[in-house]
C-alpha cells in the first residue's frame, strides 16, 4: 500500500444522531490528522447522513481511519476515495460593493468567463456564487482580490463517487441478520 | 438471533404501565439481569436512588467510596462473571471521576454500562451546577454513548446500552438521563433490545480464510499461536485447547488471555510481553507461522514492529474488523466469533505434534529457568521477593484463585507467576494501566462470584490510588483478600530510573503510612510480614479467613523485574538481566 501523501475523501454513512460528529472527528484528532474538510447531509437514503470528509494521508492510514469509523456504533459504512475515483466540487460566495461593478468594467468580464452567478445586487453590495474545483475558485478569488472583496467564502468538498455504494443493500442485510 | 434473545423477548414487558423516569431505569436494569450495581448518589441522580431504596431486595446498590471504584467494581464483577457491570454516579465530578473506569473498559473491550444524572434539561449548556458534558468527555473512550432528555426513551435506550455493551467486541457505554426525565411519568413497557441498524457485532466466519488459515497451519513446521482475551470475552477456552492439542502448536498469551488456558498444560508456553516469559518472545522472531486469536498486537506485545515476526506467515483471528492491518500486517485475516471460527477450524486442521520445536521452548525457559524465575521463586537473599509470595499464594489456593492485580512490577510478577486452573481468573488493567484498579475491581469480582477466592495483588503505591474502597469492603462485608507487595517505591517507574535515566529515582520513592492500622481502622483483620519464615503461615491464615484480610508483605525495595524488552527494541531483545 502507498505509502505517499495523498488527498483522500471518505465518505460515511450514517444515522443521524446527536454527538455522531464528535465521535467521528475525535478519530482523526486522536491521529493528530487535521481535517481539510467536512461536510455533511442527507444523502439519497431518507434518515440516512453522508459525511464527506476531506483529508491529506497516506492509503495505509487511510484504510486503518476507514476502520476505525466504521466500527462506531451508528456508522453504517465508511469508504476511502482518491480523486480520480470521485466527482467533486466545492461552493464559493463573494459579497462585493456594488460600486464596483460599475466602476470597474473588467469585473464583469471575470464574472462572464468564470462563469460566475450573481445572486443579489443591491446598492450597497452585491454577491456572487460559483461551483467548481478549488483552482478555479483561488482563480476568481485572485482576480475578484484585486478590487476588493467584503467577504468570502467556501464550502467544503462535496462528492460522489464513480463506483457504486451499495447502502440500500447493506441497511436490508443489517435488517436481516 | 440467539435463542436466549428469542426466550427474553417472550418474557418481555408488552403491556404499558405509568411510572416515572426513574423506576423505569430500576426496571430496565432488573429486566436485564442486573442483580447488583455500584455507585454514588448525588443531585441530579437523587431519583434514581429513591426509587433503588423503594427496590431493595430486588437490587443491591453498592455504595462504593469515590466513584472511580464504582467503575472498576463493575469491571472486576463484569470481568470474573461474564456480564455487564454496571455503575452509577451523578452528574458533574460524579460523571467525570467514573472516567478512568471507563476508559480502562474501552481499552480492555470489558463490557458495563454506566448511568449518570444530568442536570434538568432546561439547564443544559448554562454551566448549571455540576453540569459537565459528559457525552462530550466520554465520547472516545465509550463504545456508546448517549444523553436522555426525555422519559419516553428509557426503556429503549437502556435495553441497547445493555445490548451494545455485552454484542460483539464488548465495550462501555454511558447513558446520561437529565433529572426531569427521571421525575417525568410515561407509559413503560420494557423490550431487550437484539439488533440496531447501522451495528453488525459478528462478522461471518469467512471460509475461505479459515480454509487458507488451515492450510499454513497444516504446512508450518514451527507454528506458534498466540492468544489474548478474545478467546475469553467469546467463551472460546474449549475449542482453542481443542485446536491446541489436534494441532500439538506451541501457545503463548497476552496478559489479558491469561488463564484461558489452564498454566500446567504441557502446550501452554507462557506470557509474550514485554515482562513475558523469554521463550515466546524470543520465537516469536523464529517461528514460521504465527496464529494470533483474540489479541491486537499492542505496542507492549510486539515491541518494535519492523524488527516483529518478520519472517512468519501472520494469521489472525478477530471479531473487529479494525484490528486487522492495525499494527501488524497479516498474510490471512480470519473475521468472525473466535468459538464458531475455532470450532470449523478443528475440523479443517491436521493432528500432529511438534515435539523438537516445542523443545525449543523448554530449552529457553530452562534459560529463564536458571536466570530468573529460580532467585525469584526460590530466594537465596534475605529479603523477601515479590515472586516467592505469588508461590506461596499459588501453593495454598491450588491454583483455583482469581487473582485480580494492579499495575505496575507486582502486576507482572502476578500475571507471570500465578497458577491458574481456571479461565476469568486474571483480572488487570491491561491496556491503560490503570493504577488504583485492582481494590476495586477485586469487590466487584468477589461479589459476581462469592464462590470462588478472590485475591488481590497490589503494590503500596496503587493501593493508595484507591484505598478508600476499604470502607466498601468492611460496609459490604466482602470477603475478598488483600495482598500488597510493599517495596517503598513506585516500583516499575524506579526500575525503569535505574535502567534508563542513570538511577535518578525522581519521586518514586514511597515514605508509606502503617497499612496494617488502616486496614484494622476498617475492621479488617490484617498482618504485616517482614521474613520469609512467616510467610507460609501468613498465607495460610489469610486464604483460611471466612472474611476479608489484608497482608501486607514488605519485600525487596529494589528488585527489578526481568525478563524485559526495552521499550521500542525488538522482541529478541529480551533481557534476562
Amino acid at each position: 500500500m502507498s505509502e505517499e501523501i495523498k488527498t483522500f475523501t471518505i465518505s460515511v454513512y450514517t444515522e443521524n444522531t446527536i454527538g455522531l460528529l464528535n465521535r467521528i472527528s475525535a478519530i482523526f484528532q486522536r491521529r493528530h490528522i487535521n481535517i481539510e474538510s467536512l461536510t455533511t447531509s442527507q444523502s439519497e437514503i431518507e434518515n440516512v447522513n453522508r459525511f464527506v470528509i476531506v483529508v491529506n494521508m497516506t492509503e495505509t492510514q487511510a484504510k486503518k481511519i476507514v476502520g476505525q469509523i466504521e466500527k462506531q456504533v451508528e456508522v453504517i459504512r465508511a469508504y476511502y476515495h482518491t480523486d480520480h475515483e470521485t466527482i467533486f466540487t466545492e461552493s464559493c460566495m463573494f459579497k462585493i460593493k456594488s460600486d464596483l461593478l460599475f466602476e470597474e468594467p473588467q469585473i464583469q468580464n471575470i464574472i462572464k468567463e468564470s462563469d460566475t452567478r450573481i445572486v443579489t445586487v443591491n446598492k450597497e453590495f452585491f454577491v456572487l456564487e460559483k461551483s467548481g474545483r478549488r483552482h478555479e475558485i483561488e482563480a476568481l478569488r485572485r482576480d475578484l482580490n484585486a478590487y476588493g472583496i467584503m467577504q468570502f467564502v467556501r464550502s467544503g468538498r462535496i462528492a460522489v463517487t464513480k463506483d457504486e455504494m451499495k447502502i440500500t443493500e447493506l441497511l436490508s442485510e443489517f435488517k436481516n441478520q | 438471533m440467539n435463542t436466549e434473545t428469542k426466550e427474553a423477548n417472550k418474557t418481555a414487558t408488552t403491556k404499558t404501565e405509568r411510572i416515572t423516569g426513574c423506576e423505569a431505569i430500576i426496571r430496565c436494569l432488573i429486566a436485564e439481569g442486573v442483580d447488583i450495581l455500584y455507585g454514588y448518589p448525588g443531585g441530579a441522580i437523587m431519583p434514581v436512588y429513591d426509587e433503588l431504596f423503594k427496590y431493595q431486595g430486588k437490587i443491591h446498590h453498592v455504595l462504593t467510596r469515590h466513584e472511580q471504584g464504582a467503575a472498576h467494581a463493575a469491571q472486576g464483577y463484569a470481568r470474573i462473571s461474564g456480564k455487564v457491570g454496571v455503575a452509577m454516579a451523578t452528574s458533574g465530578p460524579g460523571a467525570t471521576n467514573l472516567i478512568t473506569g471507563i476508559a480502562d473498559a474501552q481499552i480492555d473491550s470489558t463490557p458495563i454500562v454506566c448511568i449518570t444524572g444530568q442536570v434538568p434539561s432546561h439547564l443544559l449548556g448554562s454551566d448549571a451546577f455540576q453540569e459537565t458534558d459528559i457525552v462530550g468527555i466520554s465520547t472516545p473512550v465509550t463504545k456508546w454513548n448517549h444523553q436522555i432528555t426525555k422519559a419516553e426513551d428509557i426503556p429503549e435506550v437502556i435495553a441497547k446500552a445493555f445490548y451494545i455493551a455485552k454484542s460483539g467486541r464488548p465495550g462501555p457505554v454511558l447513558i446520561d438521563i437529565t433529572k426531569d426525565a427521571q421525575f417525568q411519568e410515561f407509559d413503560f413497557a420494557y423490550e431487550k433490545c437484539t439488533g440496531v441498524r447501522s451495528y453488525k457485532p459478528v462478522p461471518k466466519t469467512d471460509i475461505t480464510a479459515l480454509k487458507a488459515a488451515a492450510e499454513l497451519i497444516n504446512n508450518a513446521k514451527k507454528p506458534m499461536i498466540v492468544w489474548g482475551q478474545g478467546i475469553i470475552l467469546g467463551e472460546a477456552e474449549e475449542e482453542l485447547k481443542a485446536v491446541i492439542e489436534k494441532t500439538g502448536v506451541p501457545a503463548a498469551w497476552t496478559i489479558l488471555g491469561a488463564s484461558a488456558i489452564p498454566t500446567s498444560h504441557p502446550l501452554n508456553v507462557g506470557m509474550v510481553g514485554m515482562h513475558g516469559n523469554y521463550a515466546p518472545n524470543k520465537l516469536t522472531n523464529e517461528c514460521d507461522v504465527l496464529i494470533a486469536i483474540g489479541m491486537r498486537f499492542d505496542d507492549r506485545v510486539t515491541g518494535d514492529l519492523r524488527t516483529y515476526a518478520k519472517q512468519a506467515k501472520v494469521i489472525h483471528f478477530d471479531i473487529d474488523p479494525a484490528e486487522i492491518d492495525k499494527n501488524v500486517k497479516t498474510d490471512v485475516a480470519v473475521l468472525g466469533d473466535a468459538k464458531e471460527s475455532l470450532a470449523l477450524l478443528l475440523n479443517e486442521v491436521n493432528a500432529n505434534s511438534h515435539e523438537d520445536w516445542l523443545q525449543e521452548f523448554k530449552k529457553l525457559y530452562e534459560v529463564e529457568y536458571e536466570k530468573v524465575i529460580k532467585a525469584d521463586l526460590l530466594p537465596e537473599k534475605e529479603g523477601l521477593t515479590m515472586g516467592e509470595v505469588l508461590k506461596e499464594i499459588n501453593t495454598q489456593t491450588e491454583g483455583n484463585a482469581a487473582i485480580v492485580s494492579d499495575v505496575g512490577q507486582h502486576q507482572m510478577i502476578a500475571c507471570r507467576y500465578a497458577e491458574f486452573n481456571k479461565t476469568k481468573s486474571n483480572i488487570t488493567s491491561g491496556g491503560l494501566g490503570t493504577m488504583g484498579f485492582a481494590l476495586p475491581a477485586a469487590i466487584g469480582a468477589k461479589m459476581a462470584a462469592p464462590e470462588r477466592e478472590v485475591v488481590a495483588i497490589i503494590g503500596d503505591g496503587g493501593y493508595q490510588m484507591n484505598i478508600q474502597e476499604l470502607g466498601t469492603i468492611f460496609q459490604q462485608e466482602v470477603p475478598v483478600k488483600i495482598v500488597v507487595l510493599n517495596n517503598e517505591f513506585l516500583g516499575m517507574v524506579r526500575q525503569w530510573q535505574q535502567l534508563f535515566f542513570d538511577k535518578r529515582y525522581a519521586s518514586t520513592e514511597m515514605t508509606n503510612p502503617d497499612f496494617v492500622t488502616i486496614a484494622k481502622g476498617y475492621h479488617i483483620d490484617a498482618r504485616r510480614v517482614t521474613k520469609r519464615e512467616e510467610l507460609a503461615d501468613a498465607v495460610k491464615e489469610m486464604i483460611a479467613s471466612k472474611s476479608s484480610y489484608f497482608l501486607e508483605v514488605c519485600v525487596e525495595k529494589e528488585d527489578n523485574v526481568f525478563p524485559m524488552i526495552p521499550a521500542g527494541a525488538s522482541v529478541s531483545d529480551i533481557r534476562l538481566s
